[in-house]
């Protein structure tokens, strides 16, 4: 366990390392670039001083790497905003969107799965693998149009775009929630149908399913208790995988709905050549999904008690 | 005494891989399916200009979002510029973008991954460190970062996304290799004093072609996936150049006004990417049933 927090850490150190360089790799002055061609000389220079880029680059980066561990990023090129508020401002909406999308994932993916493999080789099991086909390679930012197309502009029933908070009406906030969530769950839905499909079937060839089978055991009961209980775990893995990957910022899915989240930050960030706020939302995104998967791996370990990170 | 064989019997005639391959993906009527659309594509690409029939900006002003029609089969964008020829014409740009991407990573990844995995030691694991750091960045999330730096347009598109897929087929090299360089085969070259190199090109190389092949067929379809997803954010291709991805997002903010310049392109780049996974399945199925997808590559390594 020791070595596997280890290597998260070591992992973490190397996105910092990446994160930074990024701004460093900018062709020129990167605070020239961001300022464009018209800038108050005053503002140029505080904003140099302020990211210290007249310092040596590895003093740079200890005291850049030094205040991310004091939760210190930067401040925004343009607004004169600290990263880390304008980055707690999306986390909420992020949260919502990664949570309502998994919700709805494994709504379809656990059932679909699991009878895909039950029932190999049957009609139910092509139309869920063609289904989940479909769901692998269909751009999400294409089906979320498509959706606002019939659910909004057509039907009228949901709003095309646009975020309500909870505390301040739930209904709307449900109302808007509805189609990212619904684009982000599909996708995420079929991936995880996919693979649930995948680790029963490698569970019901095991031998104690063979043998459960040979004693007469009832299929349910082989089901229920000889087969799930092995397929989960890598199911719920997987199911970790994804909602750091949601969490990252479903990019597409943001812009296509006007969500505010984190994802469509970092994005804002690049067309405004915002590089400290870029950085920022890069660097908590790719920790973040650092992180989770930390969390899936310690609670995979103590699931499955033949897994051992020692 | 055993009695000898029986010399008259024939043979069963050899046949390479490769056939047996192809005869298995043909077999499989969803891959070959797959193979069918990859190849109108391909001949799409190629013939593109001069298949379509109008040119990839002739604009008309006279018949701006005119529905699809007979003289417009997939309609007219806010330019009076024709979504049929656009489509066919921007098939080339998706397999453009594939083949230079998918190439970058196959060539970096393959190299990182063959030695590491036969080198070992120290160098291994910084290698492989250095991609599972790559590997924890959301891909677009990254691409968009490296095109931030690089500039928005197309060649640095491919290159971003290059860099992305790089991960992947290094983990899919290394994997074959550590089982490849256990070989007696490789043992013995190695007795008779071949170098390093050689013997990582002559012996070990071919020897893992399968996976990296399969590999490189999904990654076309993420590849693809991922170039439209970077146009539509506008960080990749730029206009007027018809691109899929772009032609999306032109199509979205006129999604109420002309459902079809959205629709078409959707419909172009979901077509594409189904025909490279259904291949990409059929592929694994046929040479290296054991090789996970890049989800469960990212499910086991994370």
């Amino acid at each position: 366990m020791v070595r596997r927090v280890l290597q998260a850490l070591l992992s973490l150190l190397g996105v910092s390392v990446i994160v930074f360089a990024l701004l460093h790799l900018v062709p020129g002055d990167p605070v020239r670039t961001a300022l464009g061609t018209r800038f108050d000389p005053d503002t140029y220079e505080a904003l140099r001083a302020r990211a210290g880029l007249d310092r040596p680059l590895l003093v740079q980066y200890v005291s850049w790497l030094g205040g991310v561990l004091t939760g210190d990023l930067g401040v925004s090129f343009r607004t004169g905003q600290t990263v880390s508020s304008a980055i707690a401002a999306r986390l909420p909406a992020t949260a919502t969107l990664a949570g309502a999308s998994l919700v709805i994932a494994l709504v379809i993916a656990i059932p679909a799965g699991i009878i895909s493999a039950v029932r190999q080789g049957r009609p139910v099991d092509y139309v869920a693998t063609a289904a989940s086909q479909v769901g692998v390679s269909i751009p999400d930012f294409w089906y979320g149009i498509m959706l606002i197309l019939i659910f909004a502009s057509g039907f009228g029933m949901l709003p095309p775009s646009g975020y309500e908070s909870l505390l301040e009406d739930p209904l709307e906030w449900l109302r808007h929630l509805i189609l990212p969530a619904v684009t982000a769950g599909v996708v995420t839905g079929a991936i995880l149908t996919r693979f649930t499909r995948s680790s029963v079937l490698e569970a019901m060839t095991a031998d104690h399913v063979r043998l459960a089978r040979a004693k007469g055991l009832p299929e349910r009961t082989i089901l229920r208790t000889h087969v799930l209980r092995n397929a989960w775990i890598p199911i719920v893995t997987v199911t970790g995988l994804q909602l750091a990957t949601l969490l990252g910022g479903v990019v597409v899915v943001e812009v296509v709905f006007a969500w505010p989240g984190l994802g469509r930050l970092a994005l804002d960030a690049v067309e405004a050549r915002d590089y400290p706020l870029m950085q920022g939302a890069v660097l908590v995104i790719a920790s973040g999904f650092l992180v989770v998967n930390l969390l899936v791996d310690l609670l995979y370990a103590r699931l499955d008690p033949r897994i051992s990170y020692a | 005494m055993s009695a000898p064989a029986d010399t008259d019997t024939p043979l069963p005639p050899r046949r390479s891989q490769w056939r047996r391959t192809l005869e298995a993906v043909v077999a499989n009527r969803l891959a070959l399916a797959g193979l069918v659309v990859l190849g109108l594509l391909v001949l799409t690409a190629l013939l593109g200009e001069a298949i379509a029939p109008y040119g990839a900006n002739e604009q008309d002003f006279t018949a701006r979002f005119d529905p699809p029609s007979t003289s417009h089969w997939f309609g007219t964008d806010d330019l009076g510029r024709d979504v049929f020829s656009r489509v066919l014409i921007g098939a080339s740009t998706s397999l453009q973008v594939g083949a230079v991407a998918v190439g970058i990573s196959l060539v970096l990844g393959t190299a990182v991954g063959l030695v590491a995995g036969y080198r070992g030691g120290w160098l291994d694991s910084v290698l492989m460190r250095s991609m599972d750091v790559l590997f924890s960045f959301p891909v677009v999330l990254l691409a968009i970062a490296i095109v931030a730096v690089l500039g928005p347009n197309l060649v640095n598109a491919m290159i971003a996304i290059g860099i992305v897929f790089t991960p992947i087929f290094a983990r899919v090299v290394r994997g074959s290799v550590l089982s490849v360089r256990e070989e007696v085969y490789i043992r013995a070259v190695r007795s008779l004093g071949a170098s390093d190199t050689r013997i990582v090109l002559r012996h070990v190389l071919p020897n893992v072609t399968a996976p990296i092949i399969v590999q490189t067929s999904l990654s076309f379809a993420f590849a693809i996936l991922t170039e439209a997803a970077l146009s539509f954010l506008g960080v990749g291709v730029q206009p007027p150049q018809p691109a899929w991805g772009l032609m999306l997002q032109e199509g979205r903010g006129v999604i109420d006004l002309a459902w079809w310049v959205g629709v078409f392109p959707g419909l172009a780049i979901f077509l594409t990417v189904m025909a490279f996974n259904v291949v990409g399945d059929g592929l694994r199925d046929a040479l290296d049933p054991r090789q996970r997808s890049v989800i469960e590559s990212r499910a086991q390594e994370a």
